[in-house]
This record gives C-alpha cells, structure tokens and sequence, in this order.
C-alpha cells in the first residue's frame, strides 16, 4: 500500500498543517497512536482539529522522511509517559498512597487513588495511572531493584 | 530541589529576540511585583523541573529554563498578545500568541492546571486594563480553591472537593481498628474475657494435683507404704471438680464469644455495604464488581472467623502461658528457666514470617477478586458470551484467575509448611532439654519426682499452647489482611461530599444555572467552560453527537460526579450546598436501559418513594401508559420481574421507569435516551407517557432521534463539551447551523431507511419470481 501524496509543515502558532493532494487544507492536525502500548510505531492516525480522521498510516515507517520527523517531534513533544526506574517511597501502602519516584525524566510524585489503576501489561510491564490520569511506565518490575521491587509487590 | 530560575544567565540572548526599540528598561531597576505568578512542573521538553511564570501589571516575564524572557504587554499599534490553554491526556500547555505567531509555550502536569487556567484568566484581565484602562466588569476572581479551581463555599478556605483528596489512612494496627465494630458489645466482651480467665485457671489445677499424687501417695507407695484411700478420693475429686469446672467456664465463654464476634462481623458487613451505597458513581466505575463482592463477603467473613475463633484461643493461650510460667517459676525457677528456652527462638521466627504471611494473604485476596471479577463479568454478559460462542475463553479465563490464586496460595504454603514444623520441632526439644535437666536435678536431688512430672504435664500445655499461638499467626494476618481491605472501603470518602451544613431544599422551582463549568474523567476534559440558564418548568433537548458530553452534564446536574470546574446552582444556590439525597430526591430519571430490581411490579415502580399507595402505584401506571398492560400480566401489580427484567418487553420496561419518576413527583427530570431502545410503534407509546411526565417539570431530555425533542422549548446543541447553538427549533433550522446540519442528516437517514424497507418487502416476490 502507497501512503497518498500529502504535505506537513509546522505553521507560526507551532501546530501542523496538512495538505493533501486533492488540495484540501488541515490546519492543526494532530498525530495520535492508535496503539499507543501494544503497537506504538505502526496505525497512526493524523487528526484534524475539528476530530476527524484526515490521515491515516499503517506503519510511520513508510511515511516520506521529513513527514515522519515532523509528526515524531509532534508526538514527543505531547507523549508524556514516564518511565519508572526507581520507587523511592510510598506514603503507604493502602490507598490512595503517594508514591516518590524516579523516572526517566527526573524525579516526581504522584497519588495512587487503588490498586486497580495499576495495569498489567504483558511481560511483567505495568502501566500505572495517577489522580490526574496521568500515566507512569514501568518496563519490567522484575528488573526493577530490590527495594522498589519490594514496594511495588505490595500494590499488585 | 534548586529552582532553575535563580541561577545567573546571559540575559542578552535571551532578550536578543526582541527589536532593540521594543526591548523592556532594564531589570537591573527593581522589578515591579508582579500581580501573578504561575509555577509549572515541566520543562519544554517534558522533563520534570520547576520553573516560574510572573505576570506583572506591564509584562509577561518567563523564568523557566535558566533563563529569563520578558514581553511587555503593552505594545501600541500591535495586535494584543494572547495566552491560551489546552490539556490533552493529563498534560497541560500554555502557549503565548502574538496573532497567529507562537512566542512560547509552557508545559505542566494537570497539579498546575487549576493556577494555569487562572493565570491565563489573570493574564486578560491585565490585557483588558491596558487596553481599556480599567479591568473587566464583573471579572473580580471570587475564591477559588488552588487546586481544582472550584469556588469555594461561602465563609470557608476549604475546598469539600480536595479535601479528601489526601488522607493516608493509618493501617499498621489495622485489626485493633475493629474496635469500633467491637465497642458497643464490650460489657460482654470484658465478661467473656474473665470467665475465660477463670477457665484457664481451673484448666491449670490438674497438674498441680499431681504433686502431691506423686510425691505423697506413689512414690511412697513404691517406698513400702499403703495408700490412703480418703487422701487420694481427695485429690482425685479435686481433679474432676477442676475439669468440669473448666468445662462449664469453657462453654460460657465460647458461646459469649461466638456470640459477639458473629454480631461484630455483621455490623461490619452492614456498614460496609452502607457506606459503599454512600460513595459516588466514580468509585464503582472504577472498581470491579467481583472485588467489591470479595470485600464484602469473603473478607467480613475471614475476620469473622478470626474473632470467633481464633482471638479467642489467642488469648486463651496468652493467659495460659503466662500463669503457667507463674506456676512454674514458683515451683523451681531453674527448671522454669530452662523450659523457656526455645521461646526466643520461636519469637524469631514468627517475627520473620508474619510479614510475608500477611502480604501473601493481601495477594491471595487480590487473587480470590480476580476470580469473582470474572464471574461478576461473564454471568450478566452470558447472552454476549453465547452469541460470540465464547463459553470456552471465559472458562479458560476463569481457569487462568483460578490458576493465578492457586500460585499465590502454593507460595504462601511453602513458607507456611516449613513454619508450623519447625514450632512443633523446637518445643520437641525443649521437652528434652526439660526432661535432661530434670533427672539431672533429681538425681542431685534438688526437686522430687512429683516436681519433675507435674513440670513435665504443665509443659506439655505450655508447648501445645505455643504450637497453637504461632499457628494463629497466619489467621491473624489472613483477618489483618481482610480487615485492610475493608477498611480501603470504609477509608475512602465520596468524592460527592455531604456539605457540613446543608442548604434544605423543600420546594425546588427547578431553575438551573450552569456557570462555566468543566469536568473531565481522569485525563480527558469531557465539558469545558460550558454557561446555560435553565427557567423553571422549561424543556430542554441536548442534541450533539455521541461523546458530546450530553450525558456527563446530565450525570453532574444529578450530582452523580461534582464538576472540576465552575459550578451549577439550583434555585440560586450551589449544588453542592444541598444534602446529597435530599437533591436528588427531587429529580426524576429515566435511563434509555431501565433497571428493574427483583421484586413485583408495584414495588419497583414505587422504588423512589416505598410508602406510596396502591392507589398512587396505580396512577402512575396510568399516566405512564403501563397499567393495562400490567393487567394483561397473570399477576398484575404483583408480577414478579426478574434481576434485568426479564418477561418484560424494552418498552413495557421504559413504562414502569418512567412511571416510577412520576411517582415522586419530581421538580427537575432528566430523560437519558429515554425512547432511543424501543421500536418507533412503542416509541409513540412512550412519548405519550413522557408528555404526562414532563408537564410542568424542569426537563433536560436527550435524544438521538430528534423526532423525540419536538415539545422542547429550546435545544442545546453540545460539540466536544462545549456549547454550539441555543435556541428553539424553528430558529435553528432557520440559522442553517450545528443543529440543522444533525437535522439534515437525520431525515435523509430517515428516507434511506424508508427505502430500504419498501425494498426489502419487494424483495419475497422477487424471490417467488426468481423461483417459479
């Protein structure tokens, strides 16, 4: 399958435009993973701002180069997923419990509202989701260290 | 952590990007104070660092990064800079605009977005004073919680949404928490407890008898002396009195104790289901049904157990220990010292396993959840489970959980196993250290025989008791592990709190004012800043796609959720302010899937209100349009329905919900969908029911046919959580809007479906054609 003729480029306001080869003009498009946790570099969808699909690619990777680098900075510039390395401390281990921890983009902490909010994965992943329904990575709980092992054993 | 911002940078390239003519006098003059300041949590490139947002009355200053960025903000003859937010998926973003230029942008977790949406408030606020030399009309902030930017209610700094927000429970010690179900039965528990001491102490009468046995009757005997006949009818009366004495005491006791521990368990296991009804729809939505039941049942259950039995053995055992070593220290010291020990060492070892006993019963109640979980899924889904043929997957899945409890269980009898043993393994040998150093103290002849056998019979109970403590180990923490996760439920508090002084509500006039509001699930804003003016008795239709957010503003009209931001007011005053059932005793609701309870057909139409007449029950069929065919039933008003109503058609199920709203006579009704399930015959049936319904009531209805709305005075066209059109019918069709377009293609859906059936009933005389 050939991915149709189209153009992105970055507008003055910083959001995406897209052209495609019938000339129809998508301003603020956005990029969005359809399987963000079991497929993340294949079925990614570009949005248009009013929610409609205007784009569809079956794999970023047959996308033209400079297309695909544009819609990848988009989507690291909004993919906020950080992955857990260390667990410093738990507040307690009932819930809701505030956890202190390290990831990978520096150290934060954040409110565990149940046990239920932690998500298995396949292979020992978890994806764990805060008050705020933001979403903390963690690749595999068996090749954390001992103590945060420890820890996180208690919650699942 | 060192805020970024105080570290010396080189200002000039920061500030390079401004044309020397436009360049703000410089810092080195004391800088204005600034009228704002917005603290965001993430760095540009999503990176967790604190950095600062000032606004001062002149100027937008960025100190985020190490840096320093200065826009002034007034610029004469130039557009007017603008802030806007946005959040997507728990992340928030400032972006500062000149026009159609981005100048920069912020990133922060949704912690900051409260003082973010309020700082770009702010930021306008400063805007319009430049412009137009005064602040808005009107745009005076009222108070407002930092954290969730709700206003706050009248009098009070406290947010009653955030507040509940972070209270770690304590839960150590969680089992002595079972004192508050155990408080109000501590007469009898105090009773229960001295007769069982009384029991433990004529338990401990025997084998003191058999000193004197020995020493004064036995060994003599051996020695050439005769027996005598009335010293041994003594000692032995003595024995059988301390045995049927214990017996009777043991009886009481245990009978009290069960009693009390049975009634403490059902106090738990109603307060918990209580509470539970009490917590709002986000919990269960959250929770699974199968864990919740785990909890509820199995978990009261476990602690039940524990108290009956065990606690009450625990202590017995106590007891009984201690006044053995009583005993024992006043007949030899040395020898009492030497049955101790083994008593360190089984110290040790329960210490050691009681904390991975307890976490692998916190598992294996986690595990147990998950098999009911897949019971509570797949028996109200078997119709799904059938129609897909999947009886085999979910059996499979049910095996798999089943599996998983059985994992978790093996590893916890590994430890276990090894534990009881190694306990049994110990007093075995302290029994031999007693009988070693007891010949040795005969033979020197420090202590008698009858000391020696009467050691050797108190230390059998000793070491049995022991035996039996260590086993109570593992029960222990199997109660302190369910007691955890009761207390998670009776912990938690709903996130529709009670007000602590309700505003009553006795006549509504059903006058709703929605003020910006805003509310998302988790991450995702479902309705943002969202302003609508509802007159008393008016009918409103919410038309919009689906995922408009029509059915979360009517779940937070009902306060099922309590919104994130803004507020809504009825009759003028705050939602939030009223009772919480004390409210929605006022609205009625009817659901497009109505929800039959198991009972008869009076008792769920008289559901809202149980004291109503059987003449009420009665009129409400009527004006529901339900009564004949309740006639038509072989038992009429006493039919019994089933869990999910089964017998009953979609529409004859609408019509007993609809009528169960016209019972309590509501002031505010809310239609979700209310005819959408049901064939268009049935549907006029229906509508005739809800016209008798809505007549004089504050309605909100939604529906996807917009047949359906016709009666409303006005419709309300939502998009993505925001309001689009307001208007009535005719003057929207006239606008050519929103609402027309949805209109459009409704009626061309309408002719394509009226086409499709006239030709599929052309279709059988093709056929027959085609076959003759």
């Amino acid at each position: 399958m050939t991915t149709p003729a189209f153009t992105l480029e970055r507008d003055a306001r910083g959001r995406l435009v897209c052209t495609l080869a019938d000339g129809t003009r998508h301003a603020g498009v956005l990029p969005v993973r359809a399987f963000p946790l079991s497929a993340p570099d294949q079925d990614v969808s570009l949005v248009g701002g009013d929610g409609h699909e205007v784009l569809w690619f079956a794999r970023l990777a047959d996308v033209p180069e400079t297309q695909r680098r544009l819609i990848e900075e988009d989507l690291a510039s909004r993919e906020f997923i950080p992955t857990l390395e260390r667990i410093l401390s738990v507040s307690t281990f009932s819930t809701p419990s505030t956890w202190t921890v390290e990831t990978d983009r520096g150290e934060a902490r954040f409110v565990l509202k149940g046990e239920e909010d932690i998500r298995r994965l396949a292979l020992g992943a978890l994806l764990i989701t805060d008050t705020h329904g933001l979403s903390y990575r963690v690749r595999d709980r068996f090749a954390l260290d001992p103590h945060s092992r420890k820890l996180i054993e208690r919650f699942l | 952590m060192a805020c970024p911002s105080d570290r010396a940078f080189p200002r000039a390239t920061n500030l390079s990007y401004f044309p020397p003519s436009a360049l703000p006098p410089p810092m080195t003059t004391i800088p204005p104070p600034a009228t704002a300041t917005l603290e965001v949590d993430l760095d540009r490139r999503l990176r967790y660092a604190r950095g600062r947002v000032e606004l001062t009355p002149g100027a937008l200053i960025d100190r985020t990064e190490g840096g320093e960025r200065v826009w002034p903000l007034a610029r004469p003859g130039a557009t007017a800079l603008t802030l806007r937010h946005s959040d997507h998926a728990g992340l928030g973003m400032l972006e500062l605009l000149d026009g159609d230029r981005r100048l920069q942008f912020w990133r922060f977790t949704l912690d900051a977005n409260a003082a973010a949406l309020r700082f770009a408030t702010q930021f306008e606020a400063v805007q319009h004073a430049l412009l137009h030399g005064a602040p808005p009309a009107g745009n005076d902030l009222p108070a407002a919680c930092p954290t969730c930017n709700a206003a706050l209610p009248e009098g009070s700094d406290e947010c009653p949404a955030c507040e509940r927000e972070l209270r770690s429970p304590p839960s150590t010690w969680v089992l002595l928490r079972l004192w508050r179900f155990a408080h109000p039965y501590r007469w009898k528990l105090l009773l229960g407890i001295s007769l069982m001491l009384a029991a433990t102490a004529a338990r401990l009468v025997p084998p003191y008898l058999t000193i004197p046995l020995m020493d004064d009757v036995l060994i003599p005997f051996q020695s050439g002396k005769v027996i005598e006949a009335t010293r041994v009818a003594w000692l032995l009366g003595g024995l059988l009195g301390a045995a049927v004495f214990a017996w009777i005491l043991g009886w009481m006791t245990t009978w009290l104790l069960a009693l009390v521990s049975e009634r403490i368990a059902a106090d738990m296991r109603t307060t918990s289901f209580g509470h539970l009804l009490g917590l709002s729809l986000d919990y269960f939505g959250a929770k699974r049904t199968g864990d919740l039941m785990a909890r509820i049942g199995s978990d009261t259950d476990r602690i039940s157990i524990f108290l009956s039995l065990h606690a009450l053995d625990f202590i017995t055992d106590v007891v009984m220990l201690v006044m053995t070593s009583v005993i024992l220290f006043s007949i030899n010291p040395w020898l009492a010292l030497v049955t101790l020990v083994p008593l360190p060492v089984i110290g040790w070892l329960i210490q050691a396993v009681r904390s991975r006993l307890r976490m692998g019963f916190e598992k294996i109640g986690r595990a147990w959840s998950d098999v009911t979980n897949v019971l509570a899924d797949t028996i109200p889904g078997i119709r799904v489970v059938k129609a897909f043929a999947q009886e085999k997957r979910e059996a499979q899945r049910f095996a798999d959980a089943n599996r998983a409890n059985l994992a978790v269980n093996d590893r916890l009898n590994r430890t276990w196993s090894l534990f009881s043993p190694t306990v049994t393994l110990l007093t075995d040998v302290g029994l031999l250290i007693v009988w070693a150093f007891g010949i040795w103290q005969v033979s020197k002849g420090e202590i008698t025989v009858g000391v020696l056998t009467a050691f050797i019979a108190y230390i059998g109970r000793f070491y049995g008791r022991l035996e039996s403590m260590s086993r109570i180990v593992s029960i222990t923490q199997k109660a302190a592990a369910g007691a955890k996760r009761i207390f998670d439920i009776l912990d938690h508090n709903s996130s529709v709190p009670e007000p602590s002084q309700p505003v009553k509500i006795d006549k509504p006039e059903g006058h709703i004012t929605l003020k910006n509001v805003g509310f998302r699930y988790g991450s995702r804003a479902v309705i943002r800043g969202l302003d609508l003016d509802i007159r008393p008795g008016e009918m409103i239709g919410l038309v919009g796609h689906s995922g408009s957010g029509k059915s979360t503003l009517v779940n937070l009209i009902c306060r099922f959720y309590d919104v994130s931001e803004g507020s809504i007011h009825v009759d003028g005053t705050d939602i939030r302010r009223f009772g919480v059932s004390d409210y929605r005793r006022h609205i009625g609701l009817v659901l497009q899937e109505p929800f039959l309870f198991f009972g008869s057909i009076a008792e769920n139409i008289a559901y809202g209100r149980p004291g109503a007449t059987r003449e009420e029950i009665v009129a409400a069929a009527r004006a529901a349009r339900a009564h004949e065919f309740i006639l038509r039933l072989p038992h009429g008003y006493d039919s019994l329905v089933g869990e999910r109503g089964q017998g009953l058609s979609g529409g004859e199920r609408q019509r007993i919900s609809i009528a169960r709203a016209l019972l309590i006579d509501p002031r505010i009704l809310i239609l979700d969908e209310a005819t959408s399930s049901v064939d268009t015959e049935t549907e006029k049936e229906i509508q005739a029911a809800l016209d008798n319904l809505v007549e004089g009531r504050t309605t909100i209805a939604i529906a996807h046919r917009l047949s359906t709305l016709r009666k409303a005075d006005r419709l309300v066209v939502l998009d993505r959580g925001q309001v689009v059109e307001v208007g009535p019918h005719d003057e929207l069709m006239a606008r050519q809007g929103a609402y027309w377009r949805i209109h459009e293609a409704q009626a061309r859906r309408n002719d394509e479906e009226r086409k499709a059936q006239a030709d599929s009933s052309a279709l059988p005389t093709a056929l027959r054609e085609a076959g003759a």
